[in-house]
Order: structure tokens, then sequence, then C-alpha cells
């Protein structure tokens, strides 16, 4: 038992104020948020979340999505689906919103140094991911040849078009885009994200893979890439699970003998495989 | 709270007046007393003002969905085993608040609680409950973060232990290795030892402040036989037992994720919840907030949760575990198994309370066996 214990309540949040709120698609926005009481310096690693509370109505994990080299300020991309984040989704500039953490296991960016990077992402699931390629972005040279594989309902549903926009102009990167639907005068590809696997340019021995998405999604990706020649322990995946609590103490995010909450969400596939095929555990 | 083991010397006190003074001497220390009492029926833990509330000279009777008070030998302070209720609701309780939320204009302000930490003394805390206030200990303080309110609780509270000389009909402690012998985790620890000519306990000291309290009760040194008598009656208990836990029941289940057996056990279970509230070591909770009428303040609290709710695997778009063979897996998988992984220990304790307590009298014991039985059967 420690003597911080008696002092800090992990279950009670810290006052942030929205300093912007950005409307990313027709559900989708993101919150610019900074401490209301006192400056402070935030720190995070990408892949990790926070418990955020909206006054009266509840509190949710929300993984961040801003960059880790930016100090001063926490983002989060969210849809509105539920009780809170449809509260969220009305609130606006100066609003207080409660937050807890950061919480949770990160990708390995910097294990990754030396090796190509492949990010298999679906839909939503690019938020928690984009920490990780402004990580990589910032020290590119470290890394050998950076693939983003980005599959979206439609082409109105792709998440910061214009980033990634931007890194595929970039050239050091290869960005590739799906969509399950086409509509208007999208001109590109139709069909699942795991399609792209197959041509992403990254030698699959030596190879790290971050793929976040729906879990069916994830499950076809993790396969098309061993398939690839990509080893489990390689591949890193990202689990959403229902949490109240972020540290362990609630029992909701319970996978088999893993808090999704602590020891996730971002866990090594070799770690959660023999989880992933059974039904409902 | 302790964590030495007994130290060797032990005592004697008089089975009335030595309880009743201990009771006394607990409550003049500033402890608020909690123990067993009879309620509607039942063996509960409710606040004592004296001894002269321990029930005295019943048993219970228990089977799978089957609890009774009955006669037992007459003055026998603790001839019952346990009952519904556990000590976790007083160090983890059913709800508890942790903080408030007050509205400013467009922010609010965060007023935290200063926990009210009530000093118990808990009478008659058999070895299977020691041993879940020990695995609370590992859930509530996991290495990464800690549960202020509990810890405080924890250290608060004297544990005033009483030793089993009776088996349950459910209890499986022994093939648990949990009881049915205290061998740590208390302050002080009681053995009833009622004859004809001699009712007395045999009292043993397991912790410095145990050691203040036993002091003020001026008890007996006790002798070898006086001690030798108390183990051979607890040995009785152990050959007694009502129900037995299978061998390695953690790597069987976590082979048999997908055996047929948690379909056949969701057709009878009822998914109530019951087992996980009476559970003595089952910890999940939610997290509650709750807004006044004004809408200028919210409580968040937190309750005991189960997850045998639809609600506990929620995410958008639906829960997780959707049948209700996913559900009694989670439970039963998660108590002998992946609490293994989780804590490096079991989270059964072999109370019985599961399978007592069960409206359909589901036998944890029995659903081991068979999962067992049927490997190699498929």
């Amino acid at each position: 038992m420690n003597q911080m214990a008696a002092l800090v309540d992990p279950m009670v949040p810290a006052p942030f104020r929205i300093e912007r709120v950005k409307k990313e698609l027709s559900d989708t926005f993101t919150l610019d948020l900074v401490p209301a009481e006192r400056k402070r310096s935030i720190s995070f690693l990408p892949g990790q979340f926070n418990m955020l509370y909206v006054f009266g109505v509840g509190e949710i994990p929300i993984s961040i999505s801003g960059d880790p080299g930016v100090g001063d300020k926490i983002v989060h991309t969210t849809r509105a689906v539920g009780n809170v984040t449809n509260a969220m989704w009305k609130m606006g500039v100066g609003q207080t919103i409660g937050v807890r953490g950061p919480f949770g296991t990160a990708w390995p960016v910097e294990e990754a140094e030396g090796s190509d990077v492949v990010i298999v992402t679906g839909g939503i699931g690019l938020a928690p991911l984009r920490p990780a390629i402004y990580q990589i972005l910032a020290n590119r040279q470290a890394y050998g040849n950076v693939c983003i594989m980005y599959g979206a309902r439609t082409p109105e549903d792709i998440l910061f078009r214009k980033e990634l926009e931007k890194w595929r102009g970039q050239f050091d990167m290869q960005v590739d885009v799906t969509v399950d639907h086409a509509t208007g005068r999208w001109g590109g590809k139709v069909g699942v994200v795991t399609k792209l696997i197959g041509r992403g340019g990254f030698d699959p021995h030596h190879t790290v893979a971050f793929v976040c998405g729906p879990e069916v999604m994830m499950r076809y990706a993790v396969d098309t890439l061993v398939e690839r020649g990509v080893s489990e322990k390689d591949i890193h995946v990202s689990l959403e699970r229902n949490m109240k609590c972020g540290i362990g103490f609630c029992g909701h995010c319970q996978l088999g003998g893993d808090f999704v909450c602590k020891d996730g969400p971002v866990f090594p596939f070799d770690a959660v495989a023999d989880r992933f095929v059974i039904q409902e555990l | 709270m302790t964590a030495n083991k007994s130290t060797n010397q032990a005592f004697v006190i008089d089975a009335d007046k030595g309880l009743q003074k201990l009771i006394a001497v607990l409550a003049a220390e500033g402890y608020q007393v909690v123990g067993p009492r009879l309620e509607d029926g039942a063996i509960v833990y409710a606040e004592l003002a004296s001894s002269a509330d321990l029930p005295v000279g019943v048993k219970d009777k228990q089977d799978g969905g089957n609890y009774r008070i009955v006669k037992g030998r007459e003055g026998v302070y603790f001839d019952y085993v346990v009952g519904p209720h556990s000590w976790k609701r007083y160090l983890f309780p059913p709800e508890q608040k942790i903080c408030e939320f007050r509205r400013q204009g467009k922010a609010f302000r965060i007023v935290e609680e200063t926990p009210d930490v009530p000093a118990y003394a808990f009478i008659g805390a058999r070895p299977c409950e020691l041993q879940a206030m020990q695995i609370h200990d590992r859930v509530f303080d996991n290495g990464e973060f800690a549960d202020p309110a509990y810890l405080a609780r924890r250290d608060a509270a004297f544990v005033v232990a009483v030793n089993c000389t009776q088996a349950g009909g459910t209890c499986f402690c022994a093939s648990m290795n949990t009881g049915p012998k205290a061998s740590g985790g208390f302050d002080l620890a009681l053995t009833e030892i009622a004859e004809k000519s001699r009712h007395v306990f045999v009292v043993e000291v397991g912790s410095q402040r145990g050691q203040e309290i036993v002091a003020k009760l001026k008890g007996a040194a006790a002798t070898d036989g006086d001690v030798s008598k108390a183990d051979a009656l607890v040995k009785k208990a152990a050959a007694k037992m009502g129900r037995e836990m299978v061998d390695d029941v953690g790597p069987l289940l976590k082979r048999n994720l997908e055996s047929n057996r948690w379909y056949e056990i969701s057709k009878r279970c009822l998914s109530c919840a019951n087992c996980t509230l009476v559970c003595p070591t089952c910890f999940c909770n939610t997290v509650e907030d709750v807004t006044d009428l004004t809408g200028a303040n919210a409580v968040r609290n937190r309750r005991w949760d189960s997850c045998f709710t639809m609600d506990f695997s929620y995410i958008h778009g639906g829960s997780i575990r959707r049948e209700g063979a996913s559900r009694y897996r989670q439970w039963m998988t998660h108590k002998l198994s992946s609490w293994f992984d989780q804590f490096e220990q079991s989270g059964c304790v072999g109370c019985g309370r599961c399978i007592t307590w069960c409206p359909v009298g589901i036998d944890i014991t029995q659903e081991a066996r068979a999962i067992r039985d049927s490997e190699g059967r498929a």
C-alpha cells in the first residue's frame, strides 16, 4: 500500500475545457481539450485512451487522436453513437469535459524503428492510429517503407481525408484507400480493406503491422498479413470493450485473463490469438 | 488488516464471558462491531451491540438452491457456516459515492469526497472469507492503480476470525485450500470448543493489534491439549465438506471454452446475478452518474454490477455476451481460471454461497466435474 494511494483517487476526473470542435463527418467530430484549472503538460502514448465525462450524462473511454508531440492539449475524435457521445456532439467551445487518463497500452512505435510499418484500419479505427502516424512521420528516416491501408463505408465516410491526401502526396509513404460502396464520382478502389494488403509494398519479414477496426475486419486483416508472411507477434491490434473505470477495477472489459483497459487496448496479436476466435468471450 | 501469521502463543477465554468482553473491548476501542445475526431466517452480517445479538444454538442446512436455519447445539455460538452476506459489503460497499459535480455556468466543478472511513471490527470471519479479503487486496491495489477508499477501510478493520468446526452442505474450502482453518489474515482467530463440562474459545493472535486486544481479555494461556483439541475439531470439519472442486480446474476450463456444457447450463441458468452478489470475491462494478432534479448537481457512484447482465458487455451496436451460455462461462471461467492470469491465484474460495443461493441450484463444483468428464468424449 503506498502513500499516494491515500491521496489520489483514480476515479475522479480532472476538468478540461473544449477549445475547438471540428466536425469531421456526418456523425464524427474532433474535440480539442485544454486543462481548465491549471496549466499542465499533457503526455500520452499513441494508442492510449482517456475516460471522458459529460456532466450529468456519463463517462466513456475514447482513444486519443492527436499528435503526441503537442503537449498543451488533448485531442479526441469520436462518432456520436451513444448517450455520452451524442451529448458531446451538442457541446461547444468553452464547455467542460471531465478527463481521466491516459490509460492503456500503446502502439509499439519506437520498437518498430528499422522495420517497415503497415497500418491497416477501417472507419473510425483511423483515429487511435493517427498519433502513431504522426510519431512515425516526425521520425520518418528511422523506418523502412510505411504503408497506410484505409477502408471506409463510402467516400463520404473517409476520416481525416485531407491528411490522408497530404500523406499520399509526400512520396515517402504508400497510402491506399478503399470504400465498401462507391457513391457520387468516386473513382477509387471499391472493396474491403484487407484486399489492399496483398498489394502493399512492404517486406513481410521485416514488418510491424498496426491494425484497428471492427473485430471482424481485424481478423481478416491479420489472416491476410500472416498469409503474406508477417509474424503474429509483429501484428498489433487494438480492441474495444465496455469500460467503466479504465484501471482494472470494474471488470467490464475482460477478455479472458486480460483487462482490455490496462493490459490493452493494444495487444500483440499472438497474445490474444487464441481468444480472438471464440465467440462472445 | 493483518498479514502476519499467527504467533505461537494461544489463549483460552470463556465462551460467554470472553466473547462478551471481546465485543465490549473492541467497541470501547472505537470499532464498529459487525458480526453474524439471525435476520429473516438467515445468518447475515450486521452491527452487534453485544454478544447477545449473536445467533446462539442454531445451525444452517445448505444445499443447491436451499438454505434453512435449524436448531443446533444449545448455547453454541458458531455452529453454522456462511450465509448470503460476506464482508465485502463493508469493505467494498454495494454503493459508494466517488465524487460530486456542480454546474457553474458552462463549466462544472468537481467536489472530491473526503471519504468517511469506518473502523470495523469483524466478528466471525471464516477462513474462506479471510482468503476473499486477501483476494480483494490484490484486485483493488493492482500494482498500477489503487482504490484509496477500499484500502482505508481494509487498513482500519480489525478481523476476528472463527475457524470452522462444522462444514456446510455446499462448502468446499478444503479442496480449494482456503479452510477450514485460518492460516493468516486475522488479528485474532477463535476456535470454539463446546463440551458439556467446558465451553471455551481458543484464541490465536495474528497481529500486534490482536495482541493488544487479547491482553485486555485476561484469558489463560492455552494448554497443548486445548490447541490440539481445537485442531482436531477443525480437521473433522475438513473431512465433512459437502462439496469438492475437481483438481486443476483452471487449465481444465481454459481447454473447454467451447464446451457444449455452457449451453447445457444456460438452459437452467436464469442470469439472475445472485451468485455474483453473494460471492465474497466478485468485484465487478459499474459507475453511475446521477443528476438531481435541478440539473445543477451530479453525483458519481460506484455500484456492484454483474457479468450476468446484458449491459455489462455493451458496446455500441450490442452486447458482446448475448447468450446466457457466454455469460455463465464468463463468470465461472473468470472465477476459476482467468483469475490466475490476472492475480496469480484462484478467485474462488470454496464458500459455496453461489450454490446455495442459486435459485435453480446450479452447482459450480458439479459443472466443473461435468466439463472434466466430457473431455475426450467429444
